[in-house]
């Protein structure tokens, strides 16, 4: 698989979401920066990690959306070619129009570092196919903006067409129906997901439940 | 020229901010306070020559999130 991480000014979860790459796919991912305005030829999958890009200014992943390598990202992405946002990268592709909906400031107004309780939306995706719907997980969150928000037409269509990747299994952030993650493009090959599974791929991280989401994606590439 | 664009919450969304100053007015005593909606401003200083449309494009572009957000223009 050839896979690369686009780094911000400001992402800090780029090179743990490398080493999540490598240790399940075998292949180092390419670090890419965001000034950048192509990405590799034949690339399988694009990574926006999390971080605080552009100190959060304007609005979280407001000015990473319109950095130089999101029209690439744009266009990678109506190919068919996996992307994949951890945290700010779900808020820079909502930004960028690559997903519906916005995330907001969490309801309680605080900083939410912890594990929590997801529950697997689908399993009809690039993403998480080697789950099983339904099935729960325990993954980190580390957020101030994970509140998702989006009209009730735009959530009904999601829910609709089978898009909602992740659920909170309990009240986190306020996120309209518990979403914690959201399927786009046009085969289903774009996700965002304000948990971190890359901090959860071996026994060492207290567990290893966001393992099969790389090994989906290994798996889909072929 | 300046230009000043007010960004808000559109009616319908939710402000955890404004939420949070109105609890915290009321810790201060003040009464009657019956909502709060947290906005931002921008100011924007522009060539005379900057078109209204120029303005309501950057504001769609950037400076607003149509997905949650409502934008007004006021020229100074």
């Amino acid at each position: 698989m050839k896979a690369g991480v686009i780094v911000f000014p400001g992402s800090n979860c780029d090179r743990d979401v490398a080493v999540a790459v490598e240790q399940v796919s075998g292949t180092a991912p390419q670090m890419l920066w965001h000034g950048d305005t192509d990405l590799p030829d034949g690339i399988d999958l694009v990574v926006l990690p999390g971080g605080f890009t552009f100190g959060d200014y304007l609005r979280s992943g407001a000015i990473s959306a319109r950095s130089p390598i999101m029209r690439a990202v744009a266009a990678a992405a109506e190919r068919g070619v996996l992307v994949f946002g951890v945290c700010n990268g779900f808020q820079i592709l909502t930004e960028a129009g690559l997903l519906p909906g916005a995330l907001m400031r969490n309801a309680e107004l605080n900083y939410l570092c912890r594990d929590v309780t997801l529950t697997v939306g689908t399993a009809d995706s690039p993403f998480t196919r080697r789950y099983a719907a339904g099935e729960t997980l325990t993954i980190p969150i580390a957020h101030n903006d994970g509140n998702y928000t989006a009209d009730d037409d735009v959530l009904d269509r999601l829910e609709g067409e089978d898009r909602v990747a992740f659920r909170y299994a309990g009240a986190v952030n306020g996120s309209a129906r518990s979403i914690a993650g959201v399927i786009g493009g046009p085969r289903r090959n774009v996700l965002g997901m304000m948990p971190h599974p890359e901090r959860m791929i071996e026994a060492a991280h207290g567990g290893d439940d966001g393992r099969r989401l790389f090994e989906s994606m290994i798996a889909a590439v072929g | 020229m300046k230009a000043l664009v007010h960004v808000t919450l559109k009616p319908g969304v939710l402000d955890p901010q404004g939420r949070a100053i109105q609890h915290a007015l009321e810790g201060l005593g003040f009464q009657g306070v019956e909502d709060v909606r947290a906005g931002r401003l921008i100011e924007l200083q522009l060539a005379d020559d900057t078109s209204d449309e120029t303005i309501q494009a950057m504001c769609r572009q950037l400076l607003a999130n149509s997905v949650i957000e409502t934008f007004r223009v006021e020229r100074a």
